[in-house]
């Protein structure tokens, strides 16, 4: 404990890891999401061999190139960090979590990374066929990627197929696929996919939207942009509400606190004769852990957790009670069960109401930019900037499902087996948390800004820019241009 | 004794980290390169692209030598990691900034910022490898640690003047790798004669450098008193790669120059973990010291990456090195002919 700031070291190394997972988080779903656009466009630009589409994919391929740089960069402090500053966990879950991060570099980052290399490079080097190969197994890469991130994730959710190996204090894998087949990883990862299919989509209909604010020409292409992604984007919404809703489902059962928590209920409620409401907003006392007020909608809880009128839930202080009962042999009598109450319960409003309005806008804007409609939405400009704010939206929506995921977890990093105050390194100095906390933040910030500036940019240039790059490319002073690459190379 | 899988891991995370010193070592040289080499920007161009398509490919193999670590010896992975703290969020600060600087200075659109982002580039390309050096020496010096593996060090203990030979010495060789990639990879011109010129005067420096390696060596860790002779085999093999690559410098045989000094980068890990084991963390209570046969994950889990890795490696490194064959033709500065 520090006297000055009165944080401990828990506080710093967890602030530590939520900021700069939240950021890399930023920018994964965002390369995800565009990545698997762009695989469209070029899809149908190789389908259809209409040119519009190859400058979309160019186009919207910059934007994509810019979030995957930030993301990769991101990514590889996530990797390094459990070691620096989780090192007691690493030793405790390493024979289990390990290999599913080693398995995401080796099957995940490779394909990736080489591919995009060849992508970004190959375009008039490989036949269209080839070249759309390289960008499928760049976005299947990064599903993978995502799949495997998320595999170590759900053990620390809902931990299987493992024991304690009481002779060095830690745990052991007794069962390898179980990592795979372990439920919450198919709640996570559709979700998940999902979200990308929120994320990429929207940041194209937002910037479309900008674009078409200001700019006169290249209408068409926005629009045909627009259309495209919100018919993604559609796809996205109904599938988070449905892998939304088993998730919600399921972890009032795997980790009721964590529902308790959500649905900001501290005392039983439901069951035959009482109904089960819903609460639109309530508060929670951080000390008594008492709901002290609440706006409710009968049944509704009800209706969305159990899909009848008859559910019931514990409440966090009969939960309370049970996990005392079960873990205080294992973890003593001093443990904190409860979890942060309003930040779950409004994170979850937060999700819940994105997934909402998203859903809204895309149907919106998938009906106005069809090409039989008469609306023309460029006279619109109100419309337009809603579009443009929107770009903005989903990334609440990522964040706060994070946040349910992460600190509903409480107290523990591994769920019921290990604690998060057993899993920081003890000997990384105060004064090194400190600074490498600030500075993570600066770069970060600064990274954040260089990159919406840049995307900015890219927008401001528009398609006809990449024409002009693309006929670049086809100057002998290129170095990938078909000119350059007969043989006179060799020196001496 | 460790088990045949413990060691095998052990081999594995050497070679992981070895195709990374291999691989990402020439992209540390262009990067420095940017600076000492290139005299404007056309050649700049021509020195990012020359490792454009694969430097990401490249620097998978740090993350997977951690992910290795991290699954087959996690003891070490911890150890070490949280031990090397400040270095190591040094070395990350310095991925992050080069890692975007490729992307971003290509979009500046002023000289001045794109200066800045070249410059960066530049010397983040230096500070990593560097970095590892240190970090690599002190390793096989032997850190202070309790007997759980939590390292207590001070500023001396990570900087001294056996680490700063260290880590001089494999930003050298990185930086030289990388004038040598230079030369494979360039249609010959002002730039990579500029290259030659300054090679010609480093192989002496290197090898004085490799001698003064070998020096601190032998005052600083305990290679020559428990694994002698292998060590002096090692270090012959290294200054011999060196004198070859010194001597085809001049010559047309390009290839043989770049690999004779990748090979001597590659042998200089090799050293290192060689005199490292059966250790994989020195402590100077060497009661502490942490061994390979404690410090790995269990049979079971080593089985199943044995099978993955084993599935999984060929495959990626047919085609990474598919993708270096792709664009394997060589680069001309722009406007020279
Ligand atoms: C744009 C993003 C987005 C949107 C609109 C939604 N979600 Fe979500 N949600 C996520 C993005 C996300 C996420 C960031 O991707 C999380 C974090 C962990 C995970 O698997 O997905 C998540 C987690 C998460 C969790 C926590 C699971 C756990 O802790 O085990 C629940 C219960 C839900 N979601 C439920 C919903 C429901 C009922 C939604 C809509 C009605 C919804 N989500 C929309
Ligand atoms: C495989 C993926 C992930 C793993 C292994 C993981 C693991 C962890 C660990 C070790 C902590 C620190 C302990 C704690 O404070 O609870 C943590 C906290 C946190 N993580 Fe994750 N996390 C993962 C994914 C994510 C993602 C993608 C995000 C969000 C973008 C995220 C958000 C957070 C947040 C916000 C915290 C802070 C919670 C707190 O302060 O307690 N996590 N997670
Ligand atoms: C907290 C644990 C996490 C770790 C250790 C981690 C590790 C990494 C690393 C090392 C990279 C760089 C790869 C490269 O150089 O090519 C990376 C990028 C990436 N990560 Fe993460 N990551 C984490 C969280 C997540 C999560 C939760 C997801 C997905 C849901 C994810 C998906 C990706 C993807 C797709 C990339 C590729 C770059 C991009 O598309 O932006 N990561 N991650």
């Amino acid at each position: 404990m520090d006297l000055i700031t009165g944080l401990t070291m828990l506080d710093l190394s967890r602030f530590q890891f939520a900021m700069t997972t939240i950021f890399h988080f930023f920018f994964v779903p965002l390369s995800i999401g565009l990545g698997i656009m762009v695989a469209i466009m070029e899809t149908m630009y190789v389908v259809k061999g209409d040119d519009v589409y190859k400058r979309m994919t160019k186009f919207w391929g910059r934007i994509f190139l810019l979030s995957f740089a930030v993301g990769v960069v991101t990514g590889i402090i996530q990797e390094f960090q459990f070691g620096m500053n989780w090192s007691r966990y690493s030793r405790y879950v390493g024979d289990i979590f390990g290999p599913a991060l080693a398995v995401e570099a080796l099957v995940a980052f490779f394909c990736e990374s080489t591919f995009l290399g060849l992508w970004m490079f190959g375009w008039d080097r490989f036949k269209k066929g080839v070249h759309l190969l390289f960008i499928w197994l760049v976005a299947i890469g990064s599903a993978f990627s995502a799949l495997w991130i998320l595999a170590a994730n759900s053990f620390m959710q809902n931990p299987v197929g493992f024991k304690i190996d009481h002779k060095f204090g830690r745990a052991v894998l007794v069962d390898f696929p179980a990592l795979l087949t372990n439920h919450q990883l198919w709640l996570e990862f559709p979700h998940v996919l999902f979200a990308t299919m929120l994320i990429g989509p929207f940041v194209i209909i937002g910037i479309s939207a900008f674009s078409l604010l200001r700019r006169k020409d290249n209408i068409d292409f926005f629009k045909k942009s627009v259309h495209i992604a919100s018919a993604v984007a559609l796809v996205g919404t109904l599938g988070i509400l449905i892998t939304g809703d088993s998730h919600a489902y399921n972890v009032q059962f795997d980790q009721p606190m964590k529902f308790a928590a959500m649905e900001g209920i501290s005392e039983d409620v439901g069951g035959k004769d009482k109904q089960q409401p819903w609460s639109v907003v309530a508060y929670t006392n951080p000390k008594t852990h008492e709901t002290e007020w609440s706006l409710d909608v009968p049944y509704l809880l009800s209706v969305l957790a159990h899909h009848d009128l008859t559910g019931y839930n514990k409440g966090s202080e009969t939960i309370n009670k049970e996990l005392h009962e079960k873990y205080d042999k294992k973890f003593g009598k001093d443990m904190n069960y409860y979890v942060p109450s309003n930040t779950l319960f409004y994170a979850f409003r937060v999700m819940a109401g994105v997934a909402g309005v998203l859903g809204l806008l895309a149907a919106v804007a998938w009906w106005f930019t069809r090409a039989k409609s008469t609306f023309d939405i460029t006279k619109y400009r109100w419309v337009l900037w809603i579009f443009g704010i929107a770009t903005f939206i989903p990334f609440f929506g990522t964040t706060a499902g994070w946040l349910i995921t992460e600190l509903g977890r409480y107290p523990w990093i591994v769920y019921g087996v290990l604690t998060i105050a057993d899993a920081v390194s003890p000997n990384v100095s105060f004064a090194s948390l400190f600074i490498s906390n600030i500075i993570y933040f600066l770069t970060f910030t600064a990274l954040g800004g260089v990159m919406i500036y840049l995307s900015r940019r890219v927008m401001i240039q528009g398609p006809d820019y990449v024409d002009e790059e693309v006929d670049d490319e086809q100057a002998p002073a290129d170095p990938f241009s078909a000119d350059s690459f007969d043989e006179k190379g060799g020196n001496d | 004794m460790p088990s045949i899988l413990q060691i095998l891991w052990f081999v594995l995370v050497a070679v992981l980290f070895s195709g990374f010193f291999f691989l990402e070592g020439f992209d540390f040289g262009i990067g420095m390169s940017l600076k000492t080499v290139a005299k404007n920007e056309a050649e700049q161009d021509a020195l990012i692209n020359s490792i454009g398509p694969h430097w990401d490919g490249n620097e998978v193999w740090l993350i997977t030598a951690g992910g290795a670590m991290f699954a087959a010896i996690p003891y070490w992975y911890a150890s070490l990691f949280s031990g090397f703290y400040l270095v190591l969020f040094v070395i990350l600060l310095g991925l992050i900034y080069r890692g975007v600087s490729f992307e971003f200075r290509e979009q500046m659109l002023t000289n001045k910022y794109r200066n800045l982002w070249t410059t960066i580039a530049a010397v983040s390309s230096f500070i990593v490898p560097f970095m590892f050096g240190l970090m690599f020496t002190d390793v096989v010096r032997g850190m202070p640690m309790n007997a759980t593996g939590d390292m207590s060090a001070t500023f001396f203990d990570y900087v001294n003047i056996f680490s700063i030979v260290g880590g001089v010495a494999l930003a050298l060789l990185s930086y030289m790798h990388g004038l040598n990639y230079m030369r494979l990879k360039l249609v010959d011109g002002p730039l990579v004669e500029r290259a030659k010129k300054q090679l010609k005067f480093l192989y002496p420096t290197l090898l004085l450098g490799e001698v003064a390696f070998a020096i601190t060596l032998y005052f600083n860790t305990d290679f020559f008193t428990k694994k002698p002779i292998i060590t002096l085999i090692l270090l012959v093999v290294i200054v011999g790669l060196t004198l070859l690559a010194w001597y085809t410098n001049g010559t047309n045989h390009q290839f043989i120059t770049f690999f004779a000094l990748g090979f001597a980068i590659i042998t200089v890990v090799v050293l290192l973990l060689t005199g490292l084991y059966p250790r994989v963390m020195v402590a100077t209570n060497p009661a502490h010291s942490i061994l390979l046969k404690n410090a790995t994950s269990t049979p079971y889990t080593l089985k199943w990456m044995t099978g993955i890795a084993f599935t999984a490696v060929p495959i990626v490194l047919a085609y990474q090195g598919w993708s270096f064959w792709v664009f394997r033709k060589r680069i001309q500065v722009a406007g020279e002919k």
